[in-house]
């Protein structure tokens, strides 16, 4: 699924990376723990989470994550947003919770991959 | 061997909001040097567990990583309280973190069971009250 229509489906406005909205993603995984989504998590492309700090993106760069969606309308500061723009991670931000943001993109066939994963 | 490149980092033991940036740094660089991604995600995630638990734990210390041919070697030292047991320590579970670190996104006692995973070789040096290094090594 395209970065671009995961934003339609949740609802969210892209913050930074928008040029890199063709991308394609695979799959994803949830989670406000960056220590499970560094052990755990293996090539999902996409975090979506409730966690608001600069170790999102860190974490997301680590795992080479492409995008990160902030749930619950969760604002990241400026400084977190040029982080992720020289890290090439694209940041958007939705109103749905996690649950509900998940279950859409389950349900719109996000569902590559995910047994690899125990976030 | 031919000559190694190196990068050595002060990582802030007093601000939160900084900790991960030398591991930021070191991947951007590993990047530009044109290594595998596999091996720059193993280097990168192995660091930044260490650098994050430097701040976390140890209220920081420098890290330094240098760059051979065959082998990339990871350093973490740090002068902070030591670990007591570190047969404990690596249990994944096990975590001193208190409850403001887990409202950060840490705190699951996976970080040092992780860096070991992600590495070839992992040795740590502490003493009770002295501090603590890290050694690392990621084979190419
Ligand atoms: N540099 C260090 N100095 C002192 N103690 C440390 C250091 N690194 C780790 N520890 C101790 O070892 C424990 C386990 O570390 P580990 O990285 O596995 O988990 P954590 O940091 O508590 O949580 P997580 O890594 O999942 O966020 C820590 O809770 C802490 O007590
Ligand atoms: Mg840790």
């Amino acid at each position: 699924m395209k970065i671009s229509e995961i934003s339609k489906l949740l609802d969210a406005q892209i913050l930074t990376g928008e040029d890199a909205s063709d991308r394609e993603i695979t799959s994803a995984c949830c989670s406000d723990m960056m220590s499970d989504v560094l052990a755990y998590v293996k090539d999902q492309g996409m975090l979506l989470t409730g966690l608001v700090n600069s170790q999102v993106i860190r974490t997301a760069n680590m795992m080479d994550m492409h995008c990160i969606v902030f749930v619950r309308s969760k604002n990241p500061t400026e400084e977190m947003l040029e982080l992720a723009q020289e890290c090439g991670i694209v940041v958007m931000r939705s109103s749905l919770r996690a649950y509900v943001a998940c279950g859409k993109l389950w349900m719109a066939g996000l569902t590559q991959d995910t047994e690899d994963c125990d976030v | 061997m031919s000559e190694a490149v190196k990068f050595r980092f002060d990582v802030d033991g007093s601000d939160f909001s900084s900790a991960g940036a030398a591991s930021v740094m070191v991947k951007k660089k590993l990047r530009q040097l044109g290594y595998p991604p596999e091996i720059i995600r193993k280097v990168s995630i192995a660091m930044y567990e260490g650098e994050i638990n430097m701040v976390i734990h140890a209220n920081g210390g420098t890290a330094e990583v240098e760059v051979y041919d065959d082998v990339i070697i990871i350093t973490l030292s740090d002068t902070g309280p030591g670990i007591p047991d570190v047969a404990l320590a690596m249990q994944e579970g096990y975590s001193t973190a208190r409850e403001n670190i887990r409202t950060l996104g840490f705190g699951a006692g996976m970080g040092l069971p992780n860096m070991k995973k992600y590495t070839d070789s992992m040795e740590i040096d502490t003493r009770i009250g002295e501090g603590t290094t890290i050694t690392m090594k990621v084979y190419l």
